[in-house]
Order: structure tokens, then sequence, then C-alpha cells
């Protein structure tokens, strides 16, 4: 992606900086890749190691679409950088099934119905695995506020909150 | 994005001496803000200096009877921590107010004072803003500017600050620890935010080569009678149009002392001492409060799209010291304002 400001700035830094090498652990398997600064974990996910069911919706903070699993908790994977990660143990939803067998939730997000055209599904999935873990919600009405940083554009939050509620109960 | 150094920080000491020899470097703790501009092209620092894995992440007591959090405490966990849930229960419910639980995960207690205004011409590079531009003027005070200040405001600039937590951290009147070149020093957090003025690019009394290391809070959390309200345009993951902090110490029901802060109004969260000395020995009453309100809302003024935020300061401010009367704050889940 070309940007006017890196025209207009160019010369603020004496040279492009030099990729970094990293290593993760992405999905149990620990990866060693060569990034540059400024690229983000999501970047690094999708354009590196080829994970692509993280989506990338906004960008900025403002969807949930890029939730992934870091150290256990959920983050906004397009607003840190892959540097600022190195060692941490990330999940994404490549990475929730085991021997074959769907993660509870994502499970419960069939059986509920609980996506349409699926954009926001990975990163509602990743945040739901998060909020599960927390233990702060309990009632339909603190799910709905502690699931407020996905969007989905297709309206299927009451059959989001039915997903989480089943897997709720049965983990 | 645009190129940039990565460096990491292994101590105070060496962050600090790592951004004084590159002026054009900045901190990066949660980067929840800091990435964020750096996409908008709003912020275009050299190098990024990672202090993210910082020993600063405890939440202590201290021998005063107050409580000390590090800086690089994420904003979740300084929520849920029982010493803040339990003894300062306002603060915890105005973080959670804040963002989403994926961006609270990430944002550190430092970079959330240090989050910049959402005025959305200082986001956008293609108009004049004297935050982002000094000198170029401000688009938003003839524009666009339902989310901008009503009070405090200056000719060079209306914005806010966004924080929800800042509002807590100042009606609890928390004291900001900084360290730089020249040592360590504390900044009330009264005086830690500043108006426009006519140097809107400066948003805090914080040098650039200072590293903020914790905050500070006063023994006193007012546990029993608080409440922070927040109104935005959704229920939930929105910044405030207008927020109330409201904490109270009550004889019966006469109050001894008042804090009162609005978030959403101004460049730094808003308090009055007239308007917190006027419920000093009142009932608590509609009447006081309405008084209240009247102090802590003098000299408002609209500039148009945001005319409304007066009167809707005025009733959030009623409402809001009537639910910290009552021991029934306003909740987080359950929307309805009661
Ligand atoms: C979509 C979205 C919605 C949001 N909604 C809300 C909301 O409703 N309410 C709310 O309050 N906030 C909201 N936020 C803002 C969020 O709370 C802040 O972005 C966050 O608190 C910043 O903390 P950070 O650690 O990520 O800061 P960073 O982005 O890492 O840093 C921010 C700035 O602080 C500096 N810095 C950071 N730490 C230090 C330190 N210790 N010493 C010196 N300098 C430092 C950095 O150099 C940078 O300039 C929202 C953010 C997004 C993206
Ligand atoms: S209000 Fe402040 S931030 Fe907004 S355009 Fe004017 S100068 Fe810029
Ligand atoms: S892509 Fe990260 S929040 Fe939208
Ligand atoms: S299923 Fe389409 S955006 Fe959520």
């Amino acid at each position: 992606m070309t940007h006017s400001g890196t025209v207009s700035r160019a010369g603020r830094i004496a040279s492009v900086p030099e990729k970094i090498s990293i290593t993760l652990r992405v999905n149990d398997k620990a990866v060693k890749l060569q990034v540059a600064p400024w690229t983000t974990l999501l970047d690094a996910l999708r354009d590196h190691l080829d994970l692509t069911g993280t989506k990338k919706g906004c960008d900025h903070g403002q969807c949930g679409a890029c939730t992934v699993l870091v150290d256990g908790r959920r983050i906004n994977s397009c607003l840190t950088l892959a540097v600022m990660k190195e060692g941490a143990e990330i999940i994404t939803i490549e990475g929730l099934a085991r021997d074959g067998v769907l993660h509870p939730l994502q499970q419960a997000f069939i059986d509920q119905d609980a996506f349409q055209c699926g954009y926001c599904t990975s990163g509602q999935i990743c945040s739901g695995v998060g909020l599960i873990a927390e233990g702060k919600a309990r009632t339909p009405n603190e799910i709905r506020e502690l699931m407020s940083g996905n969007i989905c554009r297709c309206g299927a939050y009451p059959n989001i909150v039915a997903a989480i509620l089943q897997a709720m109960e049965r983990s | 994005m645009i190129p940039f150094q990565y460096t990491r920080a292994n101590d105070v000491a060496d962050a600090i001496k790592q951004i004084a020899t590159d002026p054009s470097a900045k901190f990066i703790a949660g980067g929840t803000n800091l990435i964020d501009l750096i996409k908008y092209d709003v912020e275009a620092p050299s190098r990024l200096i990672d202090i993210s894995h910082l020993p600063l992440r405890s939440v202590e007591p201290t021998s005063a009877g107050g409580v000390l959090i590090g800086a690089m405490v994420p904003n979740t966990d300084l929520a849920y921590h029982p010493l803040i849930e339990g003894r300062y229960p306002l603060l915890a419910r105005a973080i959670l107010s804040g963002a989403s639980q994926q961006l609270r995960n990430m944002a550190s207690t430092g970079g959330n004072l240090l989050q910049r205004t959402r005025c959305f011409y200082y986001y956008d590079t293609a108009t004049p803003c004297n935050k982002r531009e000094p000198g170029s003027g401000c688009s938003a005070i003839d524009g666009v500017n339902r989310i901008n200040a009503i009070l405090g405001t200056s000719e060079a600039c209306i914005a806010t600050h966004p924080s929800d937590m800042c509002v807590a951290l100042a009606a609890l009147e928390a004291t900001v620890h900084v360290t730089g070149p020249a040592g360590a020093r504390t900044i009330a957090f009264a005086d830690f935010h500043r108006l426009p003025g006519n140097t809107p690019q400066r948003d805090t009394n914080l040098e650039p080569d200072e590293i903020i290391t914790a905050i500070e809070l006063p023994p006193k959390g007012f546990s029993e009678n608080y409440s922070y309200l927040k109104i935005r345009d959704r229920l939930s993951y929105a910044f405030a149009l207008v927020s109330v902090a409201a904490a109270l110490e009550l004889d019966g029901d006469t109050i001894k002392e008042a804090r009162l802060a609005l978030g959403g109004v101004a460049h730094k969260p808003w308090r009055s001492t007239a308007a917190e000395a006027a419920l000093l020995g009142q009932r608590t009453d509609a009447t006081a409060f309405a008084k209240a309100a009247d102090w802590l809302l003098h000299g408002a003024k609209g500039y148009g799209h945001n005319d409304f935020k007066i009167g809707l300061a005025r009733r959030a401010i009623i409402r809001t010291l009537g639910q910290a009367a009552r021991g029934k704050p306003q909740s987080i889940s359950d929307k309805k304002i009661r």
C-alpha cells in the first residue's frame, strides 16, 4: 500500500529499516519469520503465515474481525505489531479445533445458526472463547456488553449470544 | 504504514535514554491509539520504543493507604483487580465503559492518559487542524462539531479528551508518577491534562522525554456512593458524548464531601470547586443536584452541532448524583438509566 505521507515524509529516517527476525508460537507450533517493524500481527498472520481465517475488517480497532487470542487473551491483531509479540502464544480460528473435532463454540455457532456471510465469524468465535475464559459474563446482557467489540453487519447478534450461552453451559 | 525503526526498552532508565537520543521517536505501550494514528498518517515517528515489556505491571497498596498502579497494567486487569473493584469501583466502572474488551486487554494505564482526541478533523490529514498542524486553523469550530467541547475551549481548538478512565481518576484525585532525564516527579491529576489555549498540540504537561511509570490513588475511594454514567450514540463500544463521574460521602442524607467530573465536554476531565462546594451540607435532592450542575456547566458554550451537550450534561449530572446518593450506580450491562 502506498501512502501519500510516505512520500512527503521520506527522509524522516536515514534508511528503510531492516526486517526483524521473530519467533511466535502460532496454534501450538513455533514459527520463525522475518517481518518489517510496521507489520501488524494481523498482516503477519494473513500475509506471512497464510492464516487467512483471521479477517481484516476496518484495520482500526473498530470491528473485531481480527480478534485472536494472545497468551490466552482476546485482542485486536490489527492494532499490535508482530515484533511486539515475540515469543507470545497466539491462537487463531485455525487453531481452535482439536484432533478434527470443532471447538464447542465453533459447534455452537453451527447449531445456533450464528452467522450469515461469515466475515465477522472467526473474530466472533475467538472473542467468545476469550469471553468464556474470562468468566465475567453470565447473563445475555453481560454477554452482549462484553461482545460489543465484535460488529456483525449481518446482524446475527441474537444467535451469537445463543451460541455463546450454549458453549458456556457445556464447558 | 510508513516505515519506522523498532527497539525495545529494557528498563525505565533505558527507555528515557533511548527517547532522549531520538526526539522523533515515540514510546509504544498497548499500541491501540498510536498504531491507529500512524495508519492514518497523523503520527509519523521515526522509531517506536517498545515499553510494553517493562516491569510496571503491579497494582499494590501504598503505605499511605492508597494504591499504586503500574503504567503497563492493562485496562482490563485494573478494572477487575480486587483492590480496584472493592475500594475504587468508580474507576472500575469507568474503565469498563470504554472501548471493547479486546481493546481494554491491550490498552495500558499510562497510554490511556495519553490517548489523543477523536475530533474528526484531527484524524483527517486533508483538513486544517491546529492540534495536528499548529497554525493551520481549526476545522471543527465551524464544521461538524457534534462530538466537540463545550467547556474550556479556545479559538484555536475545541477538541475533547476522549478517555473514560481519566474522568474517574480526576474525581478520585489520582497522582501521576513520571520519570525523565532529571529524575522522578509527580503530577496531580488536575494538572496533568491541559486546556487547549493557543497550544492545542500539547495535550498534557508530560515532557516529551518523560515516561509515565505509575498512577497513585489516594486512600479515599467513595465505594459506597458513586456512579459513572456514560451517554453515547450507541450503547457500547462508542466514545462518550457526555459522561459523569460522581462520588459522595454522606451522613444520612446530608452531603459531607462531593466529587464530580465530566467527560466528553472538554480538553480534560472537567471539574469545578464551586460545583462541589455547592453540594456540601446539602440534602441529597434534585434541587441541590441541579444547582451543582449549573455550577459545573457555568460558561458552557455550544458550537452548533454540539449545543445539545449542554442540556444533556445538565440532566446527566443530576441523574448520576441521584444514582450515587441512592447507592445504585449505573450498571454496565443493563443499559436502562434508573
Ligand atoms: C475503536 C476504539 C474505541 C475506543 N473507545 C474508547 C472509549 O470508549 N473510551 C476510552 O476511554 N477509550 C477508548 N479507546 C481508546 C483506548 O482506551 C486508548 O487507545 C488506550 O487507552 C491507549 O492506551 P495504549 O496503551 O494502547 O496506548 P498507545 O497507543 O501505546 O500509546 C498512546 C500514546 O501514549 C504514549 N505512551 C504510552 N504509554 C506511555 C508511558 N507509560 N509513558 C509515556 N508515554 C506513553 C505513546 O507514545 C503514545 O503517544 C478506544 C480505542 C479504539 C481504537
Ligand atoms: S477542535 Fe482541535 S483537534 Fe479538532 S480540528 Fe480544531 S484544532 Fe484540530
Ligand atoms: S480489523 Fe481489527 S478491529 Fe477491525
Ligand atoms: S455474519 Fe456477516 S458480518 Fe457477521
